[in-house]
């Protein structure tokens, strides 16, 4: 079974990777904060949203967004379609990705600096995650 | 997609003098106790003022800068408003100089928050000068800035590619009265960033020549540096060999035995050249036996004359040329030689394990080790065991 990226099944579907990653609950256990996941889809008016609430080392919740003040997240990270397809099939490094600013990310940069190992697992898990395109 | 970035480089007998064509009102020298007291700093101050310029001292950088150490100078700099800063030292004072400066034009900035993804806008108020007078952090030539957060025992490997020094002047007669030790410690540093640099899974064409090239110039004259100070010839080209190995690994990336050594030396007060180039052979170990195809050890035993059939071979020859150099230069190469005990080790595994897999140069490894395996590496460097696993 594969998941449409971006869609409500498909964010459900990480949380479930996540929630059951060993890896990424010792990596992320001290990690505290929420994500907008944004993606520009080509024709459509205004970027699919996703929301996940990261919280020591588990999701807690995760949904395709539909009313972007439905919350106020910690971190907002953003792309073209085309970049996050190189994101999850691992043929563009998420840090390569934000360094030459292909993916865009807003938040608290301490948190992230100090979070490497979490932010690799998550990733790792996002891979994990059979993935089909609308685009 | 990516960069290639490199500051003006001033090298060479004399380099120092070029300071004296500098324009500007106000400059900030950003150093240490111990540059203050060989005279380095009163040098470079005679200089700057014979440009016509005001300058000002901060001499409070300690080894391993902390964030606090940081905010004083960045608030030395807010009073003194320089338009230029200058980083006068080892890898200390000069990656203590970008963060400062990073905050005194951005002071809305926490100094743990500096990172290579935002837009700075640096350069409304200052540019950066960098001399320096060890010849191994090569963080003249870099955008790394390396601090300590003392209350986590813990190196921040941070920066921006925005505070790269806008000149760098690498001028060897700055390191001519190195004492042997950091001379090796030093040394065996610009050793690791050529070799990591070539080696990580950020390594590049634009790159890669300068990695090897500095890692020959560390083979042909580290030892004759080490063994006679007064060889101007190898304490020039060691001194070449820092920033070149800076420029190459500052474009590319550090990797794993800077993960490791940058863990180990927050504990225990290891030296940092001395630290990340410790885990150097065992770092080669480690990745040969990760996926086949991932690692480019055949070019860099080739460039060096080592044997290099096949990248198992190359490896190994690799490997044991840096464990022959360190021998010869009497440097450790176990924890238990760097006075770290078994209990030592384990009570502080957590910790370093934990550092260790949240290092940002941790993750350019060719195979990154979980945290099992971090355990093990340290393991096996206390007593010198060849890895196996």
């Amino acid at each position: 079974m594969t998941f449409k990226f971006p869609s409500d099944e498909w964010i459900k579907a990480l949380m479930e990777e996540l929630n059951r990653s060993p890896a990424y609950a010792e990596a992320a256990a001290t990690w505290e904060g929420d994500f907008y996941f944004l993606a520009d889809i080509p024709g459509a008016d205004k970027p699919a949203m996703l929301y996940m609430d990261l919280w020591h080392g588990k999701c807690r919740e995760a949904f395709l967004v539909t009313d972007e003040s439905a919350k106020t997240p910690a971190f907002r990270m953003s792309a073209t379609l085309d970049v996050w397809k190189k994101v999850l099939a691992k043929k563009l490094d998420p840090i390569q990705g934000l360094m030459t600013g292909q993916l865009k990310l807003k938040g608290n940069m301490a948190m992230v600096m100090k979070s490497v190992k979490a932010s690799k697992e998550l990733v790792e898990a996002c891979t994990r995650v059979p993935t089909e395109y609308a685009a | 997609m990516w960069f290639f970035k490199s500051p003006e480089v001033v090298f060479g007998e004399e380099a120092l003098g070029y300071l004296e064509r500098l324009e500007g009102k106000r400059a900030l020298i950003v150093t240490d106790e111990v540059i203050v007291g060989l005279g380095h700093a009163d040098r470079v101050r005679r200089v700057l003022e014979g440009a016509g310029l005001k300058v000002e001292v901060f001499d409070r950088v300690e080894p391993n800068p902390s964030l606090e150490t940081v905010q004083a100078g960045a608030a030395a700099m807010t009073a003194f408003q320089p338009d230029w800063i200058v980083g006068l030292g080892g890898g200390s004072p000069i990656d203590a100089a970008k963060a400062m400066w990073i905050l005194y034009e951005r002071p809305d900035m926490d100094p743990e928050g500096i990172n290579p993804i935002e837009i700075l806008h640096l350069r409304r108020k200052a540019r950066l000068i960098a001399i320096p007078t060890t010849s191994g952090t090569g963080s003249d030539a870099t955008w790394a800035v390396v601090l300590t957060n003392t209350a986590e025992r813990r190196k921040l490997g941070l920066g921006s590619r925005e505070d790269l020094p806008d000149i760098a002047i690498v001028d060897p007669s700055f390191v001519m009265a190195m004492p042997p030790r950091l001379t090796a410690d030093t040394g065996m540093d610009a050793l690791t960033h050529a070799f990591e640099g070539y080696t990580c899974v950020y390594r590049n064409d634009f790159s890669d020549g300068l990695c090897l090239i500095a890692a020959r110039l560390v083979f042909n004259y580290l030892r004759r540096a080490y063994r006679d100070g007064t060889d101007v010839e190898a304490r020039t080209k060691m001194h070449y060999a820092a920033s070149i190995a800076g420029m190459g690994f500052g474009n590319s990336m550090a990797s794993l035995a800077h993960g490791l050594g940058h863990s180990l030396g927050a504990v225990f007060h290891v030296p940092h050249g001395r630290a990340v180039s410790l885990f150097l052979p065992y770092v080669i170990e480690f990745c040969i036996r990760g996926d086949p195809g991932t690692t480019c050890y055949g070019g860099l035993a080739r460039f060096n004359d080592l044997p290099c059939s096949s990248e198992a071979e190359a490896a190994s020859a690799l490997a044991q040329a840096v464990r022959d150099l360190q021998k010869d230069l009497e440097q450790p190469t176990t924890l238990a030689a760097c006075e770290i005990t078994r209990q030592d080790l384990e009570k502080e595994m957590v910790l370093l394990v934990f550092n260790t897999g949240n290092d940002s140069s941790t993750v350019t490894s060719t195979r990154i080790p979980d945290d099992v395996e971090v355990r093990r590496l340290y393991e096996y460097a206390l007593d010198g065991r060849p890895i196996d696993f």
